[in-house]
């Protein structure tokens, strides 16, 4: 291992640095080219870098200018400036702090099951199995579905008179559930959405990481005795923790911007999240105050709040990712 | 001299500035159209549109093209209102990208007239005014203007409404099925209550769809609905909150609705399973009754007048056509607008495809007035919505109004389905709408 991990390295210091010191005979061309390389290489990226100008950087610096602003889509241009206040607002708006408690709350109950069933999927798809191919197709079909789809066919399937869950708890002798209505409920069925789409999407990504697990690693735990359960535990987890901490950031910054499912769920679009906002979202409410309210710079507000929400959750991960890689060592 | 990369940056910020000037420039062309308005030049009109306005479906794009050869009509039509309505409200704040007519819906004139008055033509400046007033009801004129007199928009069709009942669950619940029988079993909103109990105790099931259909049809019965006088809203205050949501809150209380949410899902399907037996009935429900139905219903249903529609009518939807006074073809515009919205157009829209006329005239002329609906048991739709139009009262809108509904309409459905206190519901729902006041 150590010595196959060196040599490249080696190799590299090693090797003359053939393209700085050519021969003095062959200059001109020689930088000809470089400069050539170098200058094609601007011209390929800047299709990224101009869109990415446009419709990222401006955007979010507008968004920023907006949320210093008292400003409505019917005026857009002619707010006045009122600093700070929009942020104080909304710190002081229950709104705000429902939504961010139901961000958490229904966030916790998508991500976590979905991490960890995709994790089981993951593992079970990493066997011998006869038509693998078919199987993981399969598992990213619901990634491709558009949420907006999806949640109509859930919706129905949670609808309180005509649904079919309700229809199916009632044929088991249980009582039927008003999904919409409740806090809990409305949060699970919503959860159950998001969780239907992602698993897979995350099972592929963790089988890709479980293929380049080197299979002596396995094939030593089985010499020591390790069931297919200890493996999992002591060589698949602790192998896959730097694509565990990408899914869960992914996921965490899924969760936060959640939108089209609570948008959705209702059935007629309307933006409460529900008949007391039991499943209104951060992304929800942001929606509610920009197109349904028309309050630009509190929409604006609310946006950077849920940007400045996800960049301490990223932050915490990735704290936390290197504690513990640190304590390993 | 540059070298090469500097070159290359200062090539993309060129680019950079000619994207950003390329994709906002292009606005102000137009200004003094009318000087030389030629109007045997070829044209092309388009008109932006939402739902089902059913212009083209009655067929007067062709008709007015075929009295016009040198005009062609292009529609854009946008499904949801509410979407249609966000694009509108982006081009009126860049000014540009307008069509050269702008359908505007009731929901959203109120903010049209308070704060884009300026971008479009005004109806009540042009030389024969007073022939387009006469050719509307005052409230719905008075709804497009403004506080000092100008008129934005032309009214199309126009929402008064009744009350739609299942005759064949009426039946089976002891009630009586007759129109003129049914009328008098609802004189008032409180007699209604009446019926709708006395129905769940035989029937035992929700006597209409939602809180929401008592709320939004009878607040808008009362002297003022969401604002005062002067347009500013006073949800807390006005009386015909205050009586509609203790009708409304006290049907959700007891159960007597079905606590659907409006235009649901579960609605939707609600309507083929005899989930409730009435539904507050503006002129356009009728169609969508049809639709979600279809021929299974027809027959099933029939029409009486509004509770408590003998003090005062009342009305839900309709919408406008107004020009933005920044295009291309203001004038050739306006006389398509004028001809859309004339009388004699409302009848053929009423007569083709059931949208009630906004012109007191349209709705007196014999097509509309003796006309009956099949499908609704023969039901003398002219008659009952001519008379609910005649009735309604000028209340003052304003810019919230759809918002503030909404917030009432959803804390009614919390009643219903989480037990919330009418009392708590009430501070939710006033929460809500100063939340989309505010800001």
């Amino acid at each position: 291992m150590t010595i196959a991990s060196q040599t490249p390295r080696e190799a590299l210091i090693a090797a003359p640095p053939a393209a700085t010191a050519p021969a003095p005979d062959r200059t001109p061309p020689k930088r000809r080219t470089t400069l050539t390389r170098n200058r094609w290489g601007y011209a390929y990226v800047a299709p990224f870098f101009l869109v990415f100008g446009a419709f990222s950087l401006y955007p979010f610096i507008y968004t920023a200018w907006v949320s210093l602003h008292r400003t409505s889509l019917s005026n857009i241009d002619g707010g006045t400036w009122v600093g700070l206040e929009n942020y104080r607002n909304l710190l002081q708006s229950e709104f705000f702090w429902n939504a961010a408690r139901n961000t958490l709350t229904i966030g916790i109950l998508a991500t976590v099951p979905q991490l960890c069933m995709a994790l089981g999927l993951a593992h079970l798809l990493n066997y011998k199995l006869r038509g693998r191919t078919f199987f993981r197709t399969v598992m990213l079909m619901p990634y491709a579905t558009s949420i907006a789809a999806a949640t109509l066919v859930f919706a129905q399937l949670f609808g309180r008179d005509y649904g079919l869950i309700n229809t199916f708890l009632e044929a088991v002798g249980l009582e039927r559930i008003d999904w919409e209505a409740g806090t809990l409920s409305s949060q699970v069925a919503i959860a159950v959405i998001v969780t239907w789409r992602w698993t897979g999407y995350n099972a592929l990504i963790y089988l890709a990481a479980m293929q380049s697990i080197p299979g002596e690693l396995y094939e030593a735990a089985e010499i020591d005795g390790a069931s297919r359960w200890k493996q999992f535990l002591h060589v698949t987890i602790p192998s896959l923790r730097p694509t565990i901490l990408f899914t869960i950031v992914v996921s965490t910054i899924g969760a936060v911007q959640l939108f089209g499912e609570p948008l959705l769920f209702a059935g007629n679009g309307t933006t409460s999240g529900g008949s007391s906002g039991q499943y209104q979202t951060l992304g929800l409410l942001m929606y509610q105050q920009g197109w349904s309210n028309f309050h630009i710079g509190q929409a604006a507000t609310t946006a950077w709040a849920m940007f400045m929400i996800i960049l301490v959750i990223v932050g915490l991960n990735a704290v936390i990712g290197r504690l513990r890689s640190r304590a390993d060592r | 001299m540059f070298s090469p990369s500097r070159r290359n940056a200062a090539v993309g910020a060129a680019l950079a500035v000619l994207l950003t000037t390329a994709a906002c420039g292009g606005s102000d062309d137009s200004a003094d159209a009318a000087a030389d308005y030629d109007p045997d030049a070829p044209v092309t009109l388009t008109v932006g549109t939402f739902g089902t306005m059913d212009f083209d479906n009655a067929g007067l794009y062709d008709e007015y093209m075929e009295l016009h050869p040198n005009v062609t009509i292009e529609q854009n039509n946008i499904a949801q209102s509410a979407a249609y309505y966000k694009s509108l409200q982006t081009r009126l704040a860049a000014g540009s990208g307008l069509d050269d007519i702008q359908a505007l819906e009731i929901g959203f004139i109120a903010d049209v007239v308070t704060n884009h008055s300026d971008a479009f033509v005004d109806w009540a400046a042009e030389e024969n005014a007073d022939e387009l007033e006469g050719n509307f009801y005052d409230w719905k004129w008075g709804q497009a203007s403004t506080q000092d007199g100008a008129t934005i928009a032309l009214g199309t069709d126009s929402g008064p409404q009744a009350m739609c009942y299942r005759k064949d669950l009426f039946q089976q619940a002891g009630l009586p099925t007759d129109r003129a029988q049914v009328a008098e079993l609802w004189p008032t909103w409180d007699a209604y209550l009446d019926t709708a109990r006395q129905y769940k105790t035989t029937a035992g099931a929700a006597f209409l769809d939602s809180p929401a259909s008592i709320f939004s049809s009878s607040v808008y019965q009362g002297e003022e609905a969401y604002n005062d006088e002067d347009g500013n809203p006073i949800p807390g205050e006005s009386s015909g909150v205050e009586s509609a949501w203790g009708y409304a809150s006290l049907a959700a209380e007891e159960g007597l609705t079905a606590n659907l949410s409006q235009f649901g899902d579960e609605w939707n399907a609600a309507f083929s399973n005899g989930a409730f037996a009435t539904i507050a009935c503006p002129a356009w429900m009728l169609g969508y009754i049809n639709s979600q139905m279809g021929d299974a219903g027809a027959g099933l249903w029939d029409i009486a007048p509004l509770p408590g529609s003998s003090e005062s009518a009342s009305n839900w939807g309709g919408s406008f056509l107004g020009v933005p006074k920044d295009g291309e073809n203001v004038e050739a515009a306006k006389e398509l607008a004028e001809w859309l919205t004339a009388p004699e157009q409302q009848i053929k829209l009423f007569t083709e495809t059931a949208h009630f006329p906004s012109s007191p005239a349209a709705a007196d002329d014999p097509q509309v007035k003796d006309a009956v609906n099949e499908y609704f048991s023969g039901a003398p739709t002219g008659q009952i919505f001519g008379a609910a139009a005649d009735g309604i009262r000028r209340t003052p809108i304003g810019p919230y109004d759809t918002q503030i509904q909404e917030a009432f309409t959803t804390a009614l459905t919390d009643i219903a389905s989480n037990g919330t206190s009418p009392e708590d519901a009430f501070q939710d729902a006033l929460k809500a709408s100063e939340q989309a006041i505010g800001g």
